[in-house]
């Protein structure tokens, strides 16, 4: 086989300043593909403890539920990081625009009389 | 808003250590930037299973054999966590693998080397992962949020990686003759290439600039490698071991160790794909990936057959569901 790899350790040298030879035209390895099967994309939430919310913790490829669940366990809880795992495919994930950030969340922010703090009482009231 | 006012915005975001998410908006060169960085690091995670895979059938005991699986297990982890991360900018997994087995994505040049003792085992976990934890423990607050966590799951889990290695050593360093020549060899072999994966001097290394100040890195690759060497001075004298490197010697006035000049012929030789291994990894990859075509295929057939509604619970009154089955 006639080609060369180019190696560089975490990005840090940019394509144009490798030093290295672009790979050679004629190499002769076709592409793989996903190997004709392309697996959806799940998210993971873990629950660390009884009691505790399943908290998000990342993402992974998983022909279906049961497998992504079995991943999840193999890649997310090899440390007992969990006791319970939720999966959902990442297409059923709707998420609020971050351009609509401060329409959505500003309005909180003059209504101080919300937070606990906001009234002052006399020291001699106990327990409140 | 014209593109300077989203530039400004978005640097001012920088700034202010407010963490940049998938949706926000950024610039071209940022997305490609990270891309290329975290699909290059996810790879060198999959490619460094190779080395120590190398050793698993023939590890001295039972709980070596268990505590290097328990980390090439890790690796693939780490390269999931990091694939995930660079999708969420809009590569596909199956372009990056692609990308990998071509030849035309990167990993580090470190796992260009051979194996070739039980030492190196050892010698891998205290140098080239402890040189990794030092980029990586940096990467934990990179401005790009979904790197950033990733990092933070990695090195939690990195840490036991080193500290195994330096163990195994230390064992060995306390062995028959043999056991301490052997040693004592791995860390010869390792030292150079493992200063070597900090990337080249800062006066050659054209990215460092943008990439600190879009605090993608925070530390520059000879901060890092000084770092480095310090930390390993200090330690290998507990393995009663020394450093290949004859110019070693401690600088009062820098506060730090002065080290001798790398060979960069070699780096940039191996980076151009003529080290010792680098045919064999790829090669490696491409079989297994070729191998395991059909499970991903029978898996997602299993997948498909199990969404179609089960005769025994199900029952069409015409019979369509069982005849279509």
């Amino acid at each position: 086989m006639n080609f060369q790899i180019r190696c560089f350790y975490y990005g840090d040298i940019p394509d144009s300043n490798s030093g290295g030879d672009p790979i050679n035209a004629g190499s002769e390895i076709p592409p793989l593909g996903g190997g004709g099967a392309a697996w959806p994309l799940w998210e993971v939430f873990i629950r660390s403890k009884q009691g505790l919310d399943h908290k998000h913790v990342g993402s992974l490829k998983a022909a279906d539920a049961q497998m992504a669940i079995e991943n999840a366990r193999d890649v997310y809880t090899r440390r007992m990081e969990g006791v319970s795992i939720w999966v959902v495919e990442s297409k059923y994930i709707h998420a609020s625009n971050p351009d609509e950030a401060e329409s959505l969340y500003d309005p909180a922010n003059d209504k101080v009389y919300r937070h606990p703090t906001f009234y002052d009482l006399p020291d001699e009231v106990k327990h409140m | 808003m014209p593109v300077q006012d989203f530039e400004e915005l978005f640097q001012y975001k920088i700034d202010q250590e407010t963490k940049i998410e998938p949706k926000d908006w950024m610039p071209d060169a940022y997305r490609k930037t990270n891309i290329r960085q975290i699909s290059q690091h996810a790879h060198s995670e999959i490619v460094g299973m190779l080395p120590e895979g190398n050793w698993i059938s023939r590890a001295p005991s039972l709980k070596r054999k268990a505590i290097l699986m328990a980390k090439v297990q890790d690796e693939a982890g780490h390269g999931l966590y990091l694939y995930c991360a660079a999708e969420t900018l809009g590569m596909s997994r199956e372009q990056m693998i692609d990308d990998l087995h071509s030849g035309k994505a990167k990993y580090s040049s470190i796992f260009n080397y051979p194996t070739l003792t039980w030492a190196d085992m050892g010698a891998i976990g205290w140098l080239v992962d402890g040189a990794a934890i030092l980029n990586q423990v940096m990467l934990c607050r990179t401005s790009y949020g979904p790197y950033a966590r990733a990092m933070v799951r990695i090195c939690k889990e990195e840490s036991f990686h080193q500290r195994q290695g330096f163990e195994s050593l230390l064992v060995l360093s306390k062995g028959t003759a043999e056991q301490k020549a052997m040693c004592q060899d791995a860390i010869n072999r390792w030292w150079w290439p493992s200063l070597m994966m900090f990337g080249p001097k800062d006066s050659e290394s054209t990215n460092s600039d943008q990439s600190m100040k879009w605090k993608i890195k925070r530390k520059t690759n000879d901060e890092l490698r000084q770092q480095f060497v310090d930390m390993a001075v200090e330690q290998v004298k507990l393995l009663g071991m020394t450093l290949p490197d004859p110019h070693l010697k401690w600088n009062a006035e820098r506060g730090h160790y002065d080290f001798g000049e790398i060979d960069w012929n070699e780096f940039w030789n191996v980076v151009k794909g003529n080290g010792p291994c680098n045919k064999q990894r790829l090669a490696a990859r491409r079989k297994a990936h070729e191998e395991g075509k059909w499970v991903r295929e029978a898996a997602a057939a299993h997948a498909e057959k199990r969404k179609k509604p089960h005769p025994d619970s199900y029952r069409d009154p015409k019979g369509g569901a069982l005849a279509a089955a």
